[in-house]
C-alpha cells in the first residue's frame, strides 16, 4: 500500500509517499531529510506528537506546559485530561516538572510558560 | 510648555522629560529583541527598547505550540521558550527596556514622543532608530460579512490569548473562517480544550497556513478544511447562532444555491495580518503598497536615513525565526550607521513579475551577497525561481512547491551584483 504524508518536521512540509505492508515500511520517497523518512515511519508504525497545553494555577491563573518528548497520538486526549486535572503554585517556572512520565508514555508535562 | 502636535491633535506638555539615546528600538516583541541583541554584540552601549505590553516577547508567549526556533537554535521550542531565549540576552547584556510604553509619534529626524504611566509624556531623541512594531490581526469590519453583530466572534489571536493566557474557552462549537497558521493552530487548541470545530473556510483554492498545520492541527483531529468557501452570512442576536458558509467562483463570488447552514457559537477569524505602521506613516517613510511595511534596502534601512524596520512590521513572516535573522541585520546595521561605518554605495533594484509578489529588500546598495525574501501570489508546482539582469538568466533554482503561505529566500550574490549590466534585477517565477 502506499500512502502520502505530509511532514510535520519542521516548516517546509515535505510532501512523501510511503510504501508499506501492515507494519513493514518498503520506502519513503519525498522526503528532502532522514528526518522525514523516520517520521512517515513513525507515522505508519506508531504516530507520536508533542501535546502543548496549559495548567491552572492555584490564583486561577493559567501556564503554558508541554511534553518533554513526543507522546503516542492516540493519548493526546487522555494526556489532556491528566493535565486539566493539574493545579500548581504561581511560582513554578519553566522547565519545572508537573506530571512525570504521563500515563507511562515515558514523557514528563513540563512548565514553558511564565515569566519571559 | 511645550507645544507637540500628535496626528493633529495639539499637546500642551507642561514639563517636558527628554532622554537622547544612541539607539532607540519600538517593539519588544521577537524582532525588537533580536535587534537589540544585534546592535549590542555590534558594541552599541545606549540602547532602549520601547515596549507597549506589561512584557518582553510580543505575541510570542501566547503562541504555546511548539515548532519555533528549528532554524536559529536547531531544537523545537514552544512559544514562550522561544521569547526567553532572548529575553535571557537582553537582560545579561543589561539593555535597558521601558514596559507599558506606548510611542505616539516618530519623526524622520529621529524623534520620538511616548508616554507610560511612571514617566509620563517625554521625548527621545535617537542617533538610530529600529522600528519593530510587529502586526495585527485583520478584523471582522475589514470582511464585509452581512448579518447581525452578536457576541462570539473573534479574531484567531484573541480567541488564543484568551485561552493560553486567561484560561477563558471564548465558545463551544466553532467555525473558523481562514486558513492561517493563527487559525489552524487555534482549531487545535480549542479542539483540545473540549470545543467542536466545525470547519475552517478558505476562501482561495489553497490555504495561506504552513502544510504541517494543517497536517498535524486539522486532519490529526478529522477537521475539515473548506476550500474555495467563505462565510456569507451571521446568525444570532445576543450570541452567535451559526453561520452561512458557500463556496465561491474563481472571481471569490459566493455560487448561488451552495449555502450551508452551520450552527455554531463561534466563529474565529484568520483572514490575514496588516503590518502596524502608523507611526511610519507619521513619519512620512515610504510604504511599500505589496507588504504593507517600508521599503528597505538589505540593510532593513528605510527611506528615512537612520530609521530600520524588520520582523512583521515590516512584511508578514512565516516563521519567528526569520523575524529574528532580519532583526539581526538590522540590528548590526543600525550599529554601522550609528559608528559611521560608510561604504560604497551603488543602486540595484529588485522587480518581480507579480508571480514573485515583493521582495525584502527592495533596493540593494551594496556590493555584497544579500538573502532576498520573497512570496508568490498562487501556488506553483516544479517550477523555478529565475533572477535575469535584463534579458540575461543569471540564477535558475527548482523547487517542488512554491506556496503563498510560505516565505522564499533567493541569494543575490555580490558577483551578480558586481556583474550587473543595468540598475535591475528581475525575479519570476517559470
Amino acid at each position: 500500500m502506499t500512502r502520502k504524508i505530509t511532514c510535520i518536521i519542521c516548516p517546509r512540509g515535505c510532501e512523501m509517499t510511503v510504501d508499506y505492508e501492515g507494519k513493514k515500511v518498503n520506502s519513503v520517497k519525498g522526503n528532502a531529510c532522514p528526518r522525514g523518512s523516520v517520521y512517515a515511519e513513525n507515522e505508519i508504525l506508531s504516530p507520536v506528537r508533542t501535546l502543548t497545553s496549559t495548567v491552572l494555577c492555584e490564583d486561577g491563573s493559567v501556564i503554558a506546559v508541554k511534553t518533554d518528548k513526543p507522546i503516542p497520538k492516540e493519548l493526546i486526549f487522555e494526556c489532556m485530561k491528566e493535565i486539566n486535572k493539574v493545579r500548581v503554585q504561581k511560582s513554578v517556572s519553566a522547565p519545572d516538572i508537573v506530571i512525570e512520565n504521563i500515563l507511562g508514555t515515558g514523557a514528563n508535562v513540563i512548565i514553558t510558560g511564565g515569566e519571559i | 510648555m511645550e507645544l507637540i502636535f500628535h496626528r493633529k491633535v495639539l499637546i500642551i506638555v507642561m514639563s517636558t522629560n527628554n532622554k537622547k539615546v544612541q539607539l532607540a528600538i519600538i517593539g519588544g516583541g521577537p524582532a525588537g529583541m533580536s535587534a537589540a541583541v544585534a546592535a549590542h554584540e555590534a558594541g552599541v552601549r545606549d540602547i532602549l527598547i520601547l515596549e507597549r505590553d506589561q512584557r518582553l516577547g510580543g505575541i510570542l508567549p501566547q503562541c504555546i505550540h511548539n515548532g519555533f526556533g528549528l532554524h536559529r537554535f536547531g531544537e523545537e521550542l514552544t512559544g514562550p521558550e522561544y521569547a526567553r531565549r532572548y529575553s535571557e540576552l537582553v537582560r545579561k547584556y543589561e539593555i535597558p527596556y521601558m514596559l507599558n510604553t506606548t510611542v505616539l509619534s516618530l519623526t524622520r529626524d529621529r524623534k520620538i514622543t511616548a508616554v507610560s504611566e511612571s514617566e509620563g509624556l517625554f521625548n527621545i531623541e535617537a542617533d538610530a532608530v529600529i522600528l519593530a512594531m510587529g502586526c495585527r490581526e485583520r478584523p471582522r469590519g475589514a470582511l464585509n460579512i452581512a448579518g447581525s453583530r452578536p457576541a462570539g466572534i473573534y479574531s484567531a489571536g484573541t480567541a488564543q490569548k484568551f485561552v493560553n493566557m486567561k484560561g477563558y474557552l471564548p465558545g463551544k462549537s466553532v467555525v473558523i473562517l481562514g486558513s492561517g497558521d493563527i487559525g489552524l493552530i487555534m482549531a487545535r487548541r480549542m479542539t483540545l480544550e473540549g470545543a467542536e470545530v466545525k470547519a475552517v473556510c478558505e476562501l482561495m483554492p489553497y490555504s495561506g497556513g504552513l502544510a504541517r498545520n494543517i497536517e498535524q492541527c486539522l486532519n490529526d483531529f478529522s477537521i475539515p478544511l473548506k476550500f474555495s468557501h467563505t462565510v456569507v452570512k451571521i446568525h444570532g442576536e445576543k450570541r452567535l447562532s451559526g453561520v452561512t458558509i458557500a463556496a465561491v467562483d474563481e472571481n471569490r463570488r459566493p455560487i448561488e444555491g451552495s449555502e450551508e447552514f452551520i450552527e455554531c457559537d463561534t466563529l474565529l477569524l484568520s483572514v490575514g495580518l496588516i503590518p502596524e505602521n502608523e507611526l511610519t506613516r507619521g513619519a512620512d517613510i515610504e510604504l511599500d503598497s505589496v507588504t504593507g511595511g517600508a521599503k528597505v534596502d538589505q540593510n532593513r534601512q528605510t527611506d528615512a536615513e537612520g530609521i530600520f524596520a524588520c520582523g512583521n512590521v515590516l512584511h508578514v513572516h512565516d516563521l519567528v525565526d526569520y523575524v529574528s535573522e532580519e532583526a539581526a541585520i538590522a540590528g548590526k546595521a543600525a550599529a554601522d550607521f550609528i559608528f559611521g561605518k560608510k561604504s560604497e554605495k551603488i543602486s540595484i533594484k529588485l522587480n518581480c513579475d507579480g508571480k514573485v509578489r515583493y521582495t525584502v529588500p527592495r533596493v540593494i546598495t551594496e556590493a555584497k551577497d544579500v538573502n532576498v525574501y520573497f512570496r508568490v501570489s498562487n501556488v506553483f508546482r516544479d517550477s523555478y525561481i529565475v533572477v535575469k539582469d535584463g534579458e540575461n538568466e543569471i540564477f535558475r533554482r527548482k523547487k517542488i512547491k512554491f506556496a503563498p503561505g510560505e516565505m522564499e529566500t533567493v541569494k543575490i550574490t555580490e558577483a551578480m551584483i558586481k556583474n550587473a549590466k543595468g540598475d535591475t534585477l528581475s525575479l519570476s517565477i517559470e
